[in-house]
């Protein structure tokens, strides 16, 4: 094993192989052939991902150049992979994941027909392949082939079920979201190469850090391309103003949830801001806007979370929160912080997707938690599981959500007292809506249909065990962050990640607070966190409130209007504006040239036809004239 | 007499003619015409041997027998061009009972 | 001004005359006659350019044959009335100024042409004699010579089968 960085190009391979055997054959293989070979080549990659992260660990990183993808006189964009601290870690969670996920999705989806189930574990593949491409890329552009690739599979991936149309609306909500953010990293793409004539990481961030007469990117520039790239990251990570299509995204399958619209893709932005982090450090008035919209989405998404009754859609507004959170950790400069919270979040948020999907599976497709109740005597692994995923997103101390979160809220307090009790807030809502979700769902009393309750069960191992994998992980996650106040230099993800974020750090200087005040803040979180827990638990485990929500409630539960709003002011213009150009520009104008060319010529050659009167003396006067011309043209015009 | 006189009348005999084709509806009026622009030529092919005629023989030539030889051979073809012309001219009578061109728009269709 | 001169002025004057008269004619005989007039003013330049012969022709084939058939047609046909309907007044004015346009443009095409000394003279030279004419027809010319008879042949065949009740 001499050097496994040269191997890198079989992390993204190996999905890709599946993907193209699953797509191609699907109608050829048997359902337990398609999800071995979906589900084995995602576990190839992963421990490939492994090897690589082993040496990375060792102090290994590289960039290495496989072929010349575009080249244009002295532009060149090679087909480069990036394998560092940072990008390796991305391919644990996602090879990891994702493989669990796939196993799950074999059991969960098997009631699909077979060309379906193959046209699933294909997207599936695809989806795997173009994310590791995003976090392999070691340029922006291969980033954005990665970019462009997973909001394909998620658009197809939502749109599974594509009989039923709200759900291709939902895909196409998705797509449109999407692109208005691609739209922007692209801008910001052209401008990097208009200022550096090169996308590469290596180049860029060098260029954006130098100074005196070799100075690339002006204050201006800076700015520009950080809120430009920040927008391409709202849309693929859910932030205020494009979030409102990742709870709709819950129309695709559950397993794909989990992967794609908690655990992996909508990270994506955060992957690209932490992976620029020096052009963001440079450049604080974007961090102050990334900071503010983080901790806007976490709060919004939170309150709706609060009056939701979808399962999945709880789960989803909880996801916006979380990534919320994260934007929140980047704005305050925290990228060790965010990639942490990435980290945590996607084991615990994959766990309590996957748990809801066992649920449903379980309630014969029912999401509605007013019609559940009572799970846990039913259900006593996917039960533990949920409950412990709850525990972890809520920042219960000992498991992993509890260190991430807690990172993010004391670089906030550094930041500013204000944003730490906002986000001390969500975080409480957090824990008061995720308990809600989990009385309602597993405590109390079955709400459901007597068929429904006779037909409750557990789950098969191919879903459980992904369970308790995930659970396990909830659990032990966060004890690779383990803060400096609790234990000095435990913090290996600190020390792992510190090459990537060293020339932030020093920019930025360290601002540490007093482990007696950390101490303080941990404790006073704590502690109200597990308040919220106990009232939620106890309020919603003996009175479920089942009847419809009112007054400020109902604004809550009617997500704040704002698809409503977007409706009103973009969509509904868009549609008018469309429907004039449709009835005037369309009819009038456009139909008007083009046939009114058509009258023209027929107008004009109806006159013309007159001068073909047969009449020969006509024709003798045309012939004479005619041939004046020709003479006045030879002896007049000549010279 | 210089040249230019016989180019003049013989250009201003071929735009009475044309003027005539131009003008007229009878057909044989304008046959007529056509006759009148063709006599117009040979006067000035007839001009022209003259000149060429008086050209050469200031170096002991004797030449322009061409073009007058021309003029004959035109009124051959004329003389046979009016033979058949006014036999169609006849029969179109004999159709249409009239000799107005302006009813052979047949061209038309 | 010598006798030519005189001469040459008169029948000029004779042949456009005669000419207009041809195309302002109502009444088609008058108008073949006009015709016949023009013809001997133009038989008169022909023996004013020493071309006896073309003229003597002129005068048989043109005045007498040609002419006279137009006369016999126009009387077979009984047109010798002013039948004809006026055409079209603009018609007519375009067609009057487009042959006027025509002279104009061919005159003035003439004016840097430079043959002021090119005399055509009057008077002199035997080219037009029938004895010269003859001896160049049948020597350099007996082939196009023999080909016009065809051509007179084809002619006569095609005014018989035009001429043929069908």
């Amino acid at each position: 094993m001499s050097n496994i960085l040269t191997l890198a190009y079989l992390v993204p391979l190996f999905p890709l192989i599946g993907f193209l055997v699953n797509g191609l054959l699907r109608k050829q293989l048997n359902k337990p052939l398609i999800g071995i070979i979906g589900s084995g080549s995602i576990l190839a990659s992963f421990i490939v991902s492994l090897l690589i992260f082993l040496q990375v660990k060792n102090g290994a990183s590289d960039v290495i150049t496989y072929f010349n993808f575009i080249s244009v006189g002295d532009f060149s964009i090679p087909f480069a992979f990036q394998i560092d601290q940072l990008s390796s870690i991305f391919l644990l969670i996602i090879t990891g994941v994702g493989f669990l996920i796939h196993v799950y999705s074999t059991s969960y989806m098997h009631e699909e027909k077979t060309e379906h189930f193959g046209r699933y574990f294909a997207y599936l593949n695809l989806f795997v392949f173009s994310m590791l491409l995003l976090v392999m890329g070691a340029n922006y552009v291969i980033m954005f082939i990665g970019w462009e690739g997973v909001g394909l599979c998620s658009y197809l991936l939502i749109g599974f079920w594509f009989k039923k149309p709200e759900y291709n609306k939902a895909a196409n909500k998705a797509f449109i979201m999407n692109r208005i953010g691609d739209l922007a990293f692209l801008i910001a793409i052209f401008w990097i190469i208009g200022k550096v004539n090169s996308v590469g990481y290596t180049e860029v961030l060098a260029a954006a850090q130098a100074t005196g007469d070799a100075q690339v990117f002006s204050a201006f520039d800076l700015t520009g391309i950080t809120i430009l790239l920040f927008i391409g990251a709202t849309g693929k990570s859910a932030q205020i103003p494009l979030y409102t299509w990742l709870p709709d995204a819950m129309a695709g399958p559950t397993p794909v949830s989990a992967l794609i619209h908690a655990a992996t893709m909508v990270t994506a932005g955060i992957y690209m801001i932490a992976r620029s982090n020096i052009l963001y450090t440079l450049s604080p008035l974007t961090l102050d806007i990334i900071t503010w919209i983080g901790l806007a989405t976490a709060l919004l998404a939170a309150t709706i979370a609060l009056k939701q009754n979808d399962i999945k859609k709880v789960l989803a507004y909880s996801t916006v929160s979380q990534l919320g959170y994260m934007f929140l950790a980047l704005g305050t400069g925290a990228y060790v912080a965010a990639v942490f919270h990435v980290m945590t979040h996607a084991f615990f948020k994959a766990l309590l997707f996957l748990g809801s999907g066992s649920v449903i599976h379980a309630m014969g497709g029912e999401q509605d938690i007013r019609k559940m109740g009572g799970l846990s005597k039913h259900m006593k692994v996917t039960n533990f599981t949920f409950l412990i995923g709850c525990l972890a997103i809520a920042g219960i101390p000992g498991l992993s959500g509890f260190f991430s979160k807690d990172e993010i809220l004391a670089n906030a307090f550094i930041k500013s007292p204000v944003i730490y009790g906002i986000g001390l807030f969500t975080a409480l809502l957090t824990a008061f809506y995720m308990f809600r979700l989990y009385a309602t769902t597993f405590l109390g009393k079955f709400r459901g249909t007597h068929e429904q309750e006779h037909h409750l069960h557990e789950s098969p191992a191919a879903i459980t065990i992904p369970l308790i994998v995930l659970a396990v992980l909830s659990v032990v996650g966060g004890y690779v962050g383990i803060p400096a106040f609790i234990k000095e230099g435990a913090h290996s993800l600190n020390s792992f990640l510190s090459p990537v974020v060293a020339e932030s750090n020093t920019i930025l200087g360290e601002h540490h607070i007093s482990h007696s005040t950390e101490w303080m803040l941990a404790g006073i979180s704590t502690v109200l966190i597990i308040i919220v827990v106990i009232f939620a638990w106890t309020k919603f485990s003996k009175r479920p409130d089942t009847e419809e929500a009112t007054g400020f409630g109902k604004v809550l539960a009617d997500k704040w209007y704002v698809d409503e709003l977007y409706e009103k002011i973009i969509v509904n213009p868009l549609e008018k504006l469309g429907g004039f150009f449709n009835r005037v520009m369309e009819t009038s104008v456009i139909d008007g040239l083009v046939n009114g060319v058509g009258r023209l010529v027929n107008y004009g050659s109806r006159q013309l036809r007159l001068i073909q009167s047969g009449q020969v003396g006509n024709y003798v006067l045309l012939m004479v004239l005619s041939m004046l011309l020709i003479f006045a043209i030879q002896f007049f015009l000549r010279k | 007499m210089p040249i230019i006189y016989y180019i003049i009348l013989s250009i201003a005999l071929f735009s009475i003619g044309i003027v005539g084709v131009l003008t007229r509806r009878n057909a044989i009026i304008i046959f007529m015409c056509v006759e009148l622009m063709l006599n117009a030529v040979n006067l000035l092919l007839v001009a022209f041997s003259k000149m060429h005629y008086n050209a050469a023989l200031k170096d002991g030539l004797v030449a322009g027998a061409d073009g007058q030889l021309f003029v004959f051979f035109i009124m051959v073809v004329a003389a046979a061009e009016v033979s058949v012309g006014l036999a169609i001219i006849v029969m179109m009578y004999r159709n249409i009972h009239s000799v107005d061109v302006n009813f052979l728009n047949r061209l038309k269709h | 001004m010598s006798i030519t001169e005189i001469l040459f002025a008169v029948l000029t004057v004779v042949a456009l005359f005669g000419a207009m008269m041809v195309i302002t004619s109502r009444n088609p005989i008058y108008s073949v006659l006009w015709l016949i007039l023009t013809f001997f003013a133009i038989s008169g330049h022909y023996i004013l350019l020493n071309a006896q012969f073309l003229a003597i022709v002129n005068i048989i084939v043109y005045a007498g044959a040609i002419m006279v058939l137009f006369l016999f047609v126009i009387m077979l046909m009984n047109l010798n009335k002013e039948t004809e309907p006026s055409r079209n007044r603009w018609l007519k004015m375009a067609g009057v100024i487009g042959g006027g346009c025509l002279m104009l443009v061919l005159v003035a095409a003439l004016r840097d042409i430079d043959i002021k000394d090119n005399i055509a003279n009057v008077g002199h030279g035997d080219i037009g004699l029938l004895k010269n004419l003859g001896k160049e027809l049948f020597t350099t010319y007996v082939v196009p010579f023999e080909i016009s008879s065809i051509l007179f042949l084809s002619a006569m065949v095609g005014a018989v089968v035009i001429g043929k009740k069908n």
